[in-house]
């Protein structure tokens, strides 16, 4: 493991990035920063610009709005960057799957590192799906 | 002065959704607002008119996370407003309980974020702590936090167990205390008194003017409540009180939605404590042609949706007007003449949901409308028939 994505691991910065969701993923994810949940005791903190982002959450089906804007933040967000994949719309596309504005879920489009399914995760998955990325990427099997 | 063009977003840490919003200033003061959404476009209505009546619900539940049921409510009720038929009082009553759980979660998810993005975190953390306790009532009735699949044309999915009913009360019990203290640290704060009274006025005649909905509206003292004026549910048993206020700034729309949630938590208790013994679904078969309307009170405002029906297990068409599509534009009233720091609470204080208002229309590269929604209706039609008459189906 690389000095880089070791330091990263100590506390990751997540960066919330919607990409067409129904908010439902969202707020369970504002939901881990509130008192019952407090993933900040883990030392993750919820960064403000995608610059300062080690961790990406991405909710929603990736419309063909927001596809352009990912690609372009993409390209902005430090490397090494791990992704993760909330929510059956960004893994599968779930219900959207036939719609006209959906074209491909969201590792067609960006690396994806964990998917947690669930409509929406609770608040528990998006936590253990967090600590299980950490520890993936921990133990070296990349 | 000279004016400046600030762009926020699409993707800013202010709201959890992306929107785009281009706020022209002449030094501090906003003098202009343009909001471009369009980020959130899933194609909900096309997506629904493919699905049969019954799971069209779901899909329409996925519309906003947090008036998951505030739409099937509306649709549900559209579908039965196409032929006469009569939804059975239990499952009246569970629906009402539902609603108004929703409401109170979303009211104090507002309550929350409008703190966070006045800094006072305090709020923010106060408001989404007791916010877990409703949706652990929500758990126990309907089995998710969110999303909860309580409804189906006709009644509801699920019954609500007896032996859950204490559980629940107790636990709405055991939030009116917080609920009291946190009204208080909101209502009799002078820093918030200081820095809400008086910013981002809407009048009573700009609300008129605007159609303004749910809160917003009623901040300015419109009395304008679907709960009031056309009951549905099981709105016409209770007593409760409608909160209107008149100065329209977003101190009123604040307390507009704190004390709703204690008429919220009345009409909750009353319903889970006479809540009717019988069948909770009149099992609909056939939809027969004919259209039907449905509009219930949302969280922010009045939800609408039409359905058209053609015959078939289908519907034929499905419109859908979420209550942020009319107080978006209520911006324009708002912000301007207001300074920079303020337009963030201001944009706020509607309570904006941008996922429940996007619409779709094609441009080409030099922004000239090439179609617009009524066009594209009219091509899908189009299509649907020459699809038709190729199988060869009637």
């Amino acid at each position: 493991m690389s000095l880089k994505l070791k330091a990263l691991l100590k506390s990751p910065w997540v960066f919330h990035l919607s990409t067409g969701s129904c908010n439902n993923c969202d707020i369970e994810i504002l939901d881990c920063l509130t008192p019952r949940f407090d993933i900040e005791r883990f030392g993750m903190l919820l960064a403000g610009s995608i610059k300062h982002a080690d961790v990406l959450l991405v909710t929603g089906s990736c419309n063909r709005m927001s596809v352009e804007r990912m690609k372009e933040l993409w390209e902005q967000v430090p490397k090494p960057c791990l992704v993760v994949a909330v929510g059956t719309c960004t893994a599968s596309r779930g219900i959207f799957k036939d719609s006209y504005n959906c074209p491909v879920p969201l590792d067609k489009i960006i690396p994806v590192d964990v998917y947690i399914p669930g409509c929406p995760p609770k608040p528990e998955a998006i936590i253990a799906g967090v600590v299980k990325l950490i520890e993936k990427v921990g133990s070296g099997n990349d | 002065m000279g004016r400046t063009v600030i762009p926020i977003g699409p993707y800013h840490p202010l709201q959890e959704e992306p929107e785009f919003f281009t706020l022209t200033v002449e030094g501090e003061t906003v003098v202009d607002i343009d909001v471009r959404i369009g980020y959130n476009h899933r194609g909900i209505e096309k997506l629904s008119e493919s699905k049969t009546f019954e799971n069209s619900t779901f899909v329409v539940e996925r519309i906003c996370g947090i008036c998951s049921t505030s739409h099937p409510f509306a649709y549900t009720r559209a579908v039965e407003d196409i032929f006469p038929m009569e939804v059975p009082v239990r499952a009246k009553y569970i629906r009402t309980i539902i609603a108004e759980a929703e409401r109170i979660h979303s009211h104090l998810l507002w309550l929350g974020l409008a703190g966070h993005f006045l800094g006072y975190n305090t709020v923010y953390m106060w408001a989404w702590k007791l916010r877990e306790e409703i949706l652990d009532v929500m758990e126990i009735l309907s089995g998710n936090r969110n999303n909860y699949a309580m409804f189906k044309p006709g009644g509801v999915r699920r019954d609500i167990k007896k032996e859950d009913i204490p559980v629940c009360l107790k636990k709405i019990d055991s939030i009116l205390p917080t609920l009291d203290m946190l009204k208080k640290a909101v209502l009799d704060d002078p820093v918030l008194h200081a820095r809400l009274k008086g910013v981002g006025v809407l009048t009573y005649q700009e609300a008129i003017e605007f159609s303004a909905l749910g809160p917003t509206s009623r901040a300015s003292g419109v009395a304008r409540d679907v709960r009031k004026d056309s009951p549905y549910g099981a709105y016409r048993e209770m007593e409760w009180e409608m909160i209107v206020t008149g100065n329209g700034d977003v101190f009123d729309k604040a307390v507009i939605r704190i004390l709703e949630m204690f008429e919220s938590v009345k009409i909750l208790k009353y319903c889970l404590n006479r809540l009717p013994e019988g069948e909770i679904d009149a099992n609909i078969e056939d939809v027969p042609p004919g259209e039907g309307i449905g509009h219930i009170e949302a969280p922010r405002g009045e939800t609408f949706h039409f359905v058209k029906s053609d015959g078939t297990n289908r519907p034929l068409r499905h419109k859908v007007r979420a209550p942020t599509f009319m107080n978006l534009p209520t911006y324009k009233a708002t912000v301007k003449g207001e300074t920079i720091s303020d337009a963030t609470i201001i944009l706020a204080a509607i309570d904006p949901c941008y996922c429940c208002t996007e619409r779709l229309a094609v441009k080409d590269t030099k922004g000239k409308m090439l179609y617009d929604g009524t066009d594209l209706v009219r091509l899908s039609r189009e299509k649907t028939e020459r699809l038709k008459r190729r199988m060869g189906i009637r």
